[in-house]
């Protein structure tokens, strides 16, 4: 579902040009608002929609699945860290739903750049950068052992 | 140079009455324009539109006290104080350029009507607030144009790159500073005066008589969206808005700034 813009809504801050990863979200030449220059290349990654202070972008499906009608409106609000979603459906039945933002504190996640940097041997393992400590997994990776496999199966 | 009334120094060369005459056009050609962009553009009708459907998704009643206070606080917050823009930046941008006009045409009607000769003396404070509303929008105007507008901020283009977006931008900073020039150019005596005096009534012209092309027309139809837009959330329609989260603060924070280019 691709996002549009309501013009009267909207103040031409940027925020949502700024956010877009598709770069599709771009100021009017005219009026000064931003609006999605080609819905069709839209991720519908729904950034625009929860960046907008305004709360001026909305969501609209393609006409073929979606029937007009309904509405998906979002509502984020950084002081809770939560984001609230109303989907309201053509024949007038709704849903409203509440998600946090995240579930850790802010700043408590170790950028890549605060890790110590990989031996050598490290480029040779299976495992990934700083597992298996930060699957946060007591006793190592679950694996399956020989003795563990049925014979014949295969 | 402050106190003196330019407009007194002008009847020399200009009959008052093409001045005030001047003037009546200027507003005529406001409101001619914003009701040709009513209807040209049908914004009445969408906001009527718009208006009739979300009363008739509202599911609170408003009494004859909240639509009062709805009001007030639509003049209050969203009007005189510009409570609607999420920026900081943006919005004391806007402050200075909506008083710093307001200011600016108000005394210039005034001393064109009320003191277009030298002959009454005009008090000190119109001049001094004249001035001082062309520099409050020349300070809001070109602060909003080379840093905050988003064209510049948040997609990189130059400041120079102009677009028919900028009409009402450019020619209120056009009238202004080619004004406060043109003051500064006629205290002193100076040849070039007259010159700076041609621009400044052309960009000026072209600032009110360009209503239907430009987003003059703004400071009327922004108002009744805020006041919409607080009718909307009182009679709980919210514009299909889901209502403020209810459940405890976790792990929240202040909105963070886009980091532009």
């Amino acid at each position: 579902m691709p996002t549009f813009v309501y013009m009267t809504r909207c103040d031409g801050c940027g925020h949502c040009v700024d956010i877009c990863p598709s770069d599709i979200m771009h100021i009017d030449t005219t009026y000064r608002r931003a609006y999605n220059i080609e819905p069709n290349m839209c991720w519908e990654c729904y950034s625009c929609v929860k960046a907008c202070p305004q709360n001026a972008i909305d969501v609209r499906g393609y006409a073929d699945f979606a029937p007009l009608g309904h509405s998906v409106r979002v509502l984020r609000e950084e002081a809770k860290a939560t984001i609230s979603w109303r989907l309201k459906f053509r024949d007038g039945r709704e849903k409203n739903f509440v998600s946090p933002i995240r579930t850790t504190p802010w700043g408590s996640i170790k950028g890549p750049a605060e890790y110590d940097a990989p031996r050598p041997d490290d480029f040779a393992s299976q495992e990934l950068a700083h597992e298996p400590e930060a699957l946060n997994i007591k006793g190592g990776l679950p694996a399956l052992r020989p003795g563990q496999l049925k014979p014949g199966v295969v | 140079m402050f106190t003196s009334n330019p407009f007194a120094g002008l009847s020399a060369s200009i009959p008052p009455a093409a001045m005030q005459t001047y003037v009546v056009i200027m507003i005529v050609l406001v409101a001619a324009g914003t009701l040709f962009d009513i209807v040209h553009k049908g914004s009445a009708r969408y906001f009527f539109d718009n208006w009739r459907k979300s009363k008739s998704k509202g599911v609170k009643q408003i009494g004859g006290g909240e639509w009062v206070s709805l009001a007030i606080k639509t003049g209050l917050v969203d009007v005189l104080a510009s409570g609607e823009f999420c920026s900081a930046h943006r919005r004391v941008a806007h402050l200075l350029t909506m008083y710093g006009f307001l200011i600016y045409v108000v005394t210039t009607a005034i001393m064109v009507f009320g003191y277009p000769t030298g002959a009454t003396a005009t008090p000190a404070i119109l001049p001094l607030a004249w001035w001082l509303g062309g520099l409050m929008i020349c300070l809001g105007g070109y602060w909003f144009w080379f840093f905050i507008r988003a064209d510049v901020a948040a997609e990189g283009n130059s400041p120079l790159r102009i677009m028919r977006a900028d009409l009402f931008i450019l020619s209120l900073l056009g009238s202004a500073t080619l004004g406060l020039i043109w003051a500064y150019l006629q205290a002193r005596g100076s040849s070039a005066a007259n010159v700076l005096f041609g621009v400044y009534i052309i960009a000026t012209t072209v600032l009110f008589g360009s209503v239907p092309w430009s987003k003059f027309a703004h400071m009327f139809f922004k108002p009744a969206a805020a006041f919409e837009k607080r009718v909307t959330t009182a009679n709980g329609s919210r514009s299909n808005l889901p209502a403020p989260a209810d459940k405890p603060e976790r792990f929240g924070s202040d909105r963070e700034q886009p980091r532009h280019y």
